[in-house]
């Protein structure tokens, strides 16, 4: 068993290797290198997660059944034939149904948590929520696992607005997501907005205070790695990497397809994020709560998005990057089968839907099936969320049982199911 | 690039300006103040510390330890804002503290700070993480505000600790007119009120131990059984919401299911140990509040200590907050002597806090001579050095915002909190990353808070020169470079410059004079809320 550490009680050795790391980084040219452009499975493997924030109902997207009858179960919409043969989805998703042969569909899914932000928890972590722990997510556990010496970006990237972002949890707050709330549309906080002059006279000022405060508290002021997060960040600000946020040089005919709102220029930066050789990216799609009126939510969200994963999917194909990239589609849980008297669906955590495909993974199968009459809770082979994050680790050549130690010396292991053998390639 | 919200700046510079505006309008800021009579410091107060640093020292002597030297008066100053009010000490407030030359000015000014509005409203909502944590719960029957607002009218009527926590775990009534109900309704989830989460708080919460794994398994490493859980879930097994509140229903009992037999189990109310601490009367959950604030029950008195030295320190004394191992059975510890002490004073928070004020460890200064880093290491572990530790998000922009300011914010301050508040749901403290629950914890700095401290318009729009704002005013009004210099470094960082400090930014000023001098005033004062010393608790 290996223990790797986590707690932020960093060691000598631990922070020249960072600032190792990092001072290597400043070093390097800033273009990402060859083997980050490389295409195909040969390229190291990236994450991105569309986060469906409020649970969108099965069977309005992948799981649809016959249509509702009052009071009975069933979909609220039409089903289409797919570009994978056998495979139905609801009618809402045309674009998805061209592309959803790349992907893998788990029509099985089981949580134990019915409430957002335990969902949520739940299944960005796989770990049920620990008043005593806070666990990191599957994104952040990528992104710690798979560092880049020549990235400037944060390896670690959420993107649109989202209630609870990815987190670093016991790998500590430096493996937070670098949160940016409206992609595509400029960053803000990286530019100083004062005239070259006075940045490198406020860069000389630094420095002065840091040699003052640095007195007398060498060691302790290493750990705080105040510097090495400063220099980062300056390096940030500079990089040409930072060109990966703005999607004006995309044609026009491109981002119309993703589409022109937040999720869909979401997706186009985050396929361009991966090129430039960032592990973790969230993209978030709010307003999946659909107490009441489920229908209505449910046909506005698929405006944006069926264009934006059918691109995005798509997209990364014809650029290679599929075989690199995995792309994982879904969010805190599924929605009642029967529809309530205002027309909504509730929450239900026991057989929701997900989309997972890529990086490597084998494609087009579909795992699992709910009961049509929506009278058996529990669906045919049921799917645990560890189990897909097991999957994804070890795919990407994380080992999933890795134990690390939290801060406070407790090993834990990354994840804490077994991959999923129809997923993984032969 | 553009700014995603150009909003918030624009209403925050509204609020600020509102702000320190008030406080020119109702004339000499520093007025109330002055007239204030002077604090008086209790009498037995040196012979609480004396135990205090009696027992530090005497671990120190065991290890050989060569603690680190007195902290200057202005650095203790500072720590004491921190702790209590969240943000760094004005100008004037500086002044007014270096005026008082009489011995034992600090602890003068830890009384007053404890009297201060600033103090019940953060030290509220500090103490309500540690209770309720940071999670919003369920809508309409948990109520967060009134809850923190409940804590802060308990700190400023004095009202000792020990009938908080029996109000917490026993009261009865509706979570809007009983605000200490919520504590109760904090474990209502999808409508239920999950019994085993409350036993995992109040233990967690009152008697800072971790028995939430006994839920599932006896406890690794203390002696929680899983009997022991089930029994203290049990004392809330008969209370539920209703339309008046929190109701005890005797009839009600606490069933489990027994996973070999597959049945339910009805599982009677017990202690863990000490059943003898229990009363023969009462509600389940009044026998329970009694027996956690049962006299001799040194988990309770030891929990606190310990949180409350962590907020004072930022970071607990002992390491988690709440996961702390059995008392110690032969000699005392530190938190035994503080707690002993916060028992004596009728558990009132305020001695606790003034102990720890006092106390040699808090005074200590945050540098060493020591290059070994391992020695180093140790010495910080057992408090001979003080600690480095990261501000919480709250205090960095309270800091900024007080920074820029020269008088204090305080007469203001119910628009002061609200500032606070709004930053809190706002980018500020979202984009800096709230620690919610985990603020205890040692956490290094990350790329987001240094690209938000460096670039962010808001904190642009507070230092650039405006009229009532620090950058204008310490431009002009300073009779010379260095006192213009010397004001900067007191507004950020509580401290003089040094030599070579005052040598470099004087240079910088040096017949400088309209547009260009507010320029080079606004690139210092940017320079200071960069630096590592800003945001960094030491």
């Amino acid at each position: 068993m290996t223990h790797s550490q986590a707690s932020t009680a960093f060691s000598r050795r631990d922070v020249l290797r960072l600032a190792t790391a990092w001072g290597l980084s400043f070093a390097a040219p800033s273009l990402a290198p060859r083997q980050a452009r490389a295409a195909g499975p040969a390229r190291p493997k990236s994450l991105i997660v569309l986060w469906m924030n409020g649970g969108p109902s099965q069977l309005e997207t992948w799981d649809p059944h016959p249509y509702y009858k009052n009071g009975q179960a069933g979909s609220q919409v039409g089903k289409i034939k797919t570009a994978l043969p056998g495979l139905e989805i609801a009618d809402l998703y045309p674009q998805t149904a061209e592309q959803i042969q790349h992907l893998n569909v788990i029509r099985s899914l089981v949580s134990k948590e019915g409430d957002h932000e335990r969902g949520t928890y739940m299944v960005k972590t796989g770990y049920r929520p620990d008043p005593t722990l806070r666990h990191p997510t599957l994104a952040a556990i990528v992104q710690h696992e798979l560092p880049s010496d020549t990235l400037k970006l944060p390896n670690h990237i959420t993107l649109c607005d989202s209630q609870w972002p990815s987190w670093g949890g016991y790998l500590g707050a430096e493996h937070d997501a670098f949160k940016v709330f409206n992609p595509g549309m400029g960053l803000h906080n990286l530019e100083m907005g004062v005239e070259k002059d006075r940045q490198k006279q406020r860069k000389a000022n630094l420095s002065v205070l840091e040699n003052s405060f640095r007195r007398g508290r060498v060691g302790q002021f290493a750990k705080t790695l105040h510097s090495e997060t400063l220099h980062r960040a300056l390096a940030m600000m500079d990089t040409e990497q930072l060109k990966a946020f703005d999607i004006s040089t995309e044609s026009e005919t491109l981002r119309k397809s993703y589409g022109d709102n937040a999720f869909g220029r979401g997706c186009l930066v985050a396929r361009r994020l991966v090129e430039t050789g960032v592990r973790s990216v969230e993209v978030s799609l709010n307003g999946w709560d659909s107490h009441a009126q489920n229908l209505s939510f449910h046909k506005t969200n698929s405006l944006w998005l069926d264009p934006g994963l059918a691109t995005l999917i798509r997209d990364l194909h014809e650029r290679d990057l599929l075989a690199s990239t995995v792309v994982l589609c879904l969010g805190e849980f599924g929605r009642t089968p029967k529809v309530n008297p205002l027309e909504g669906r509730d929450h239900w955590p026991t057989g929701f839907s997900c989309l997972v495909g890529g990086g490597g993974l084998r494609s087009g199968v579909v795992l699992g099936a709910t009961d049509p009459t929506g009278q058996k809770a529990t669906p045919q082979r049921p799917v645990e969320v560890p189990q897909v994050y097991a999957t994804i680790l070890k795919l990407m050549g994380i080992e999933p049982g890795k134990e690390v130690l939290t801060p406070i010396g407790r090993p834990m292991a990354f994840c804490a199911g077994k991959p999923l053998p129809e997923l993984l390639p032969g | 690039m553009l700014t995603s919200r150009p909003v918030l700046p624009a209403v925050v510079i509204g609020l600020v300006i509102w702000m320190v505006w008030g406080t020119v309008r109702s004339g000499n800021p520093d007025r109330n103040a002055v007239r204030r009579p002077p604090e008086t410091v209790p009498q037995d107060l040196s012979a609480s510390v004396q135990r205090v640093d009696a027992a530090l020292s005497k671990h120190w002597a065991t290890e050989q330890f060569t603690p680190a030297e007195p902290a200057r008066d202005l650095q203790v100053l500072r720590r004491l804002h921190l702790a209590l009010v969240g943000t760094v000490p004005s100008l004037a407030e500086i002044r007014q503290f270096e005026a008082d030359t009489a011995p034992q000015r600090i602890e003068r000014w830890t009384e007053r700070l404890l009297k201060d509005l600033r103090y019940y409203d953060y030290f509220a909502e500090r103490l309500a993480r540690g209770f309720v944590g940071t999670e919003q719960g369920q809508f309409i029957v948990f109520r967060r505000d009134r809850f923190v607002n409940w804590l802060r009218d308990q700190l400023e009527a004095g009202t000792p600790y020990d009938a908080l926590v029996r109000s917490m775990i026993a009261d009865t009534g509706l979570w809007t007119g009983v605000p200490s109900t919520n504590f109760i309704s904090a474990a209502v989830a999808d409508e239920v009120l999950d019994e085993n989460k409350l036993a995992g708080r109040t233990v967690r919460a009152f008697l800072g131990q971790r028995i939430d794994c006994a839920q599932c398994h006896d406890h690794p490493f203390d002696h929680w059984k899983q009997a022991d859980f089930e029994g203290l879930a049990a004392y809330y097994g008969q209370v539920q919401t209703s339309l008046v509140g929190m109701q005890d229903f005797p009839q009600h009992e606490f069933k489990v299911l027994n996973t070999k037999t597959n049945t339910e189990e009805v599982v009677a109310p017990s202690v863990p140990f000490h059943p003898e601490w229990l009363p023969s009367a009462g509600t389940r959950r009044e026998q329970l509040a009694a027996w956690i604030t049962h006299p001799q029950n040194r988990r309770l008195e030891r929990a606190i200590a310990n949180r409350v030295w962590g907020l004072m320190f930022g970071k607990a004394y002992l390491d988690p907050v709440d996961g702390l191992s059995d008392p110690p059975e032969n000699e005392p510890d530190l938190l035994d002597v503080l707690g002993e002490d916060f028992r004596q004073h009728n558990y009132d928070l305020r001695q606790l806090i003034r102990v720890i004020a006092a106390s040699r460890a808090f005074r200590m200064d945050s540098t060493h001579p020591t290059e070994d880093e391992q020695v180093l290491e140790r010495h910080t572990q057992s408090w001979a050095v003080f600690p480095l530790l990261r501000l919480r998000p709250e205090q960095v922009i309270g800091s900024i915002l007080q920074g820029s300011s020269l008088s204090t914010i305080d007469r203001n301050s119910h628009l002061f909190i609200r500032a606070i508040r709004f930053f809190r749901e706002n980018d500020f403290v979202k984009e800096y990353g709230d620690l919610g629950d985990e603020e205890l914890k040692d956490q290094a700095g990350t790329i987001p808070q240094a690209l938000l401290r460096m670039n962010s318009s808001l904190i642009r729009e507070i230092l650039e020169p405006q009229p009532l704002g620090a950058t204008l005013r310490i431009a002009q009004l300073p009779p010379t470079d260095a006192a213009c210099v010397e004001t900067a470094f007191l507004v950020m960082l509580t401290r003089r410059p040094t030599a070579e400090e005052l040598a470099h930014f004087t240079e910088q000023l040096r017949e400088v004079s309209g547009e260009d001098r507010m320029q080079r005033v606004e690139d210092l004062l940017w320079s200071l809320c960069n630096s590592p010393e800003f945001s960094w608790n030491h």
